[in-house]
């Protein structure tokens, strides 16, 4: 790795020829980006060309393009985009809310904090999509059923984030905060917990953001309500093979899109954290 | 410490006239953002077999870039460097480092045992072998009893001697350290001075020692290259004529050692004002 | 603390919990929540005996199957990208695309590319999981330390006894983290799988009970899972402090200063 710093175009009489790979390395990293998102462009198209696999069931990479393009031109795509967000931000919003008043109550004292960490620790690896079949029975093919997926798998990283946060209260800035007659409850919450918590809770949101997405169009595909995911299940069974594919690749850049969002707003506001300072400085 | 010391025999007192290192015309130019940037422009020196050299000069004079061309891990943009009569190209088998961060220079996942060790092993030194030399390695540094220990159960003083100790077992013909002692505190820096002359003196090693401390330059070595501002060339080389003993209270109280010290301060002072002897300019030493 | 102290802690809560759902359902008759003691027999009668065999231990087979291939692939790709500044670059907007996209989707296309049989759920899982530990592995190796780096070159170090001696036991921490975050991946994955096309496997028999209305017997399936969840973690919990003892000591070092 080290051999990277070598790379100066400058260098003395011992500098060999620059062969491919020494010019490919001197290009900017968004244009490598762009490079290689092309040459894996290109291996998509070629495989079903060459015949590799049937291009029936995979179709080249111009051909789910181009119905990737046709479809942003449909308001079917933008239904089922909608859908899937709504129960993405609903869901999200309820986990969050939950998460945020529990972690805060649940981290500001030890007692409860050593009382909760084994149901905690216990139901947090139980997968979410084991509700699947609890919640078609009692909700059915409705909005609440996602809901239930969706507020149950995002809630878990709020949670955890939130309690690391509380648990991580300097206790020389809480200690200056009574000096300076912080006293009551709510001020300390407001002017110290609530700041040392941030970062950990955009952090744990930004998880949260992402597995929220996965649970929403998870419980389309698998449960039928709509969505992207059983637009995707549609298209499938349907034998619309490009069109599924477009629309796994939209469900891909959503999710670019949120992870993308959440990092820039992370970026924006905690810039003072010692994590993202830290960073900087190097 | 140092009452118990045997000074090298006297073959190894005629070798000492062999040109062991040899540094010349080196010139290292980085590329940055805003063009290139020249750190060292032309530095050349000898250094002799069993020599204890410090080298010293005004923060940013390239001392850490000059140290990683010597051993390998960077390529000069121009001149060469030569140890034993061959060309540096990569780090040579004969040379070992002691870095500045002790804490990030040794291996987190294996004991001080292990990380003296790796070395070794890599190397493919027989099993009894090995273990006898990491054995001796850890006493000559008074670490034996923290073998089982990991590195970051250590103080930084303790660490920087379980470093030195893989130098030690390693044993190389050259020792480069690179402000080892920079980050410790004052009276476990002294303690490791005091380690690293009763090394020398016991291995006879060469040894290169890169401070920006003028008198732990004047305390540790025989012989003291005074660099100049970036771009870096050799601004004077002060031979240091104190006792082979020294103490750390008698020594740095002597008046040679007050002098020795005032005149490499005033060079490092001409220095930083960008100000070099014309004769050192003119690439005579 | 003495460990009766953290016995009460641990096993309060869910005592509570357990008889809070005991007292609750002690005279409802509800079609949708089973009383305690109905729960545990049912669960013995469905679960302990040959269906255990045929449908669980299958399941988890595919399980370690799967989570082994993505590790071993996962961990091989990302020592090679994350080794070259150049091949990181190049594959960033791909690897972060394929990161996005929702596992579970990708056994519709699985199902169309390769069957509907072993192999498909198996692929399901090696493709859901291998994302997080490629990504963890390439972000490990690549944040290596210089000086460490440099060290090992020192002492001539290199090739393959570099990947082994230094980039491995360097790179470990994050790799294990992307082998956690893989295994609930993983076991989403196989119940997925299996809920969607299937004749057999844990999945396959949750929906069959949930579709003949066996409420008692779904939830037993759903215990099922989720204790499978809880001791999954488990193990590897017990397993990540034993391999990465050093790493939390040198962290925790690093914390108190």
């Amino acid at each position: 790795m080290t051999n990277m710093t070598l790379a100066h175009p400058q260098a003395g009489p011992a500098q060999r020829p620059r062969s491919f790979w020494d010019k490919l390395r001197a290009l900017p990293a968004g244009l490598l980006g762009a490079i290689g998102t092309l040459v894996f462009l290109l291996i998509w198209e070629l495989i079903p060309r060459s015949g590799l696999v049937p291009a029936r069931y995979l179709p080249p990479a111009s051909a789910v393009l181009a119905e990737f393009f046709t479809l942003l031109g449909t308001a079917t795509l933008w239904q089922a985009i909608g859908e899937t967000l709504l129960g993405w931000a609903i869901g999200l919003a309820i986990a969050s809310v939950a998460a945020i008043i529990l972690g805060m109550l649940i981290g500001s004292s030890g007692f409860l904090r050593r009382f909760t960490a084994s149901t905690i620790e216990f139901l947090r690896p139980i997968p979410s999509v084991a509700l699947i079949p609890l919640a078609v029975l009692v909700f059915g093919v409705k909005l609440e059923s996602k809901l239930l997926l969706v507020v149950y798998a995002s809630f878990w990283p709020v949670l955890v984030q939130v309690l690391y946060g509380v648990a991580d209260v300097d206790p020389v800035a809480a200690n200056t905060a009574r000096s300076y007659g912080l006293t009551s409850y709510i001020a300390r919450l407001r002017h110290v917990v609530w700041p040392t918590t941030l970062p950990y809770l955009v952090t744990g949101l930004r998880l949260s953001a992402s597995v929220a997405l996965v649970l929403a169009v998870t419980a389309e595909l698998l449960i039928g309500m709509p969505g992207l995911g059983h637009e995707i299940a549609r298209a499938q069974s349907g034998g619309a093979y490009s069109g599924m594919y477009a629309l796994v690749l939209t469900t891909g850049l959503l999710g670019v899109l949120i992870n993308a969002g959440f990092r820039f707003i992370q970026k924006r506001w905690l810039s003072w954290h010692s994590s993202i300072r830290s960073e900087a400085d190097r | 410490m140092n009452d118990e010391v045997s000074r090298p025999a006297a073959s190894a007192r005629e070798q000492r006239q062999e040109i062991l290192l040899s540094v010349h015309g080196v010139q290292k130019i980085y590329a940055s953002k805003s063009g290139p940037v020249e750190a060292v422009r032309d530095l050349t020196f000898d250094l002799r077999r069993g020599e204890f050299a410090c080298i010293v000069g005004p923060s940013g004079a390239g001392k850490t870039t000059l140290l990683k061309i010597i051993a390998g891990l960077l390529e000069p943009t121009a001149g060469q460097v030569t140890l034993e009569g061959k060309p540096v190209t990569g780090p040579p088998k004969t040379m070992a480092v002691v870095f500045q961060e002790y804490g990030r220079s040794l291996f987190p996942w294996l004991t001080v045992q292990g990380n003296v060790d790796l070395p070794l092993k890599n190397a493919r030194v027989p099993k009894d072998e090995r273990d006898r030399r990491v054995t001796e390695a850890l006493e000559a540094v008074g670490m034996a009893h923290a073998h089982a220990r990991y590195p970051w159960q250590l103080s930084g003083g303790m660490q920087q001697r379980v470093a030195i100790a893989r130098a030690v077992a390693y044993k190389p013909h050259i020792l480069l350290m690179d402000e080892p002692f920079a980050a410790v505190d004052a009276q476990t820096r002294a303690d490791l001075e005091d380690l690293v002359r009763d090394i020398w003196h016991r291995l006879g090693v060469t040894v290169l020692f890169v401070t920006h401390d003028i008198d732990e330059s004047v305390y540790l070595a025989e012989r003291v290259l005074v660099l100049s501002s970036s771009p870096t060339v050799v601004q004077e080389v002060v031979t240091i004529d104190l006792p082979d003993e020294r103490n750390q209270l008698a020594t740095r109280s002597t008046p040679r050692f007050a002098e020795l010290r005032l005149h490499i301060h005033e060079q490092i002072q001409l220095a930083k004002r960008g100000l070099v002897p014309a004769q050192i300019a003119a690439g005579v030493l | 603390m003495s460990l009766i102290k953290r016995t009460a802690y641990f096993v309060a809560l869910p005592l509570i919990l357990v008889f809070l759902w005991w007292a609750l359902t002690l005279n409802s008759d509800s079609f949708w929540v089973p009383r305690p003691a109905q729960m545990v027999s049912t669960f013995t009668e469905v679960w302990i005996g040959p269906r255990f065999a045929n449908d669980v231990v299958p399941s988890l087979l595919r399980l370690l199957v799967g989570l082994a291939t993505a590790t071993v692939l996962g961990i091989g790709l990302g020592f090679v990208i994350g080794s070259s500044r150049t091949l990181r670059r190049l594959t960033e907007p791909v690897l972060e695309l394929f990161r996005a996209i929702p596992p579970p989707i990708l056994v519709p296309i699985l199902m169309l590319l390769v069957g509907v049989n072993d192999s498909m759920k198996v692929l399901v899982i090696v493709s859901g999981c291998i994302w997080p530990i490629l990504l963890n592995t390439i972000e490990g190796v690549r944040s290596m330390d210089e000086v460490l780096g440099d060290t090992a070159r020192v002492y001539g170090i290199q090739g393959l006894s570099r990947t082994i001696m230094l980039t491995l036991p360097a790179a470990s921490p994050y790799f294990v983290t992307g082998i956690r975050q893989a295994l609930s991946i993983g076991l989403i994955l196989m119940v997925i799988s299996e809920m969607f096309a299937s004749s057999s496997g844990l999945g396959f028999t949750i929906v069959a009970f949930q579709r003949s209305f066996a409420v008692p017997e779904m939830w037993s399936g759903i215990i099922l899972l989720g204790l499978i969840g809880v001791l999954l973690a488990a193990i590897f919990a017990v397993a990540e402090k034993r391999i990465l003892r050093w790493y939390y000591g040198l962290k925790e070092v690093e914390h108190s200063e």
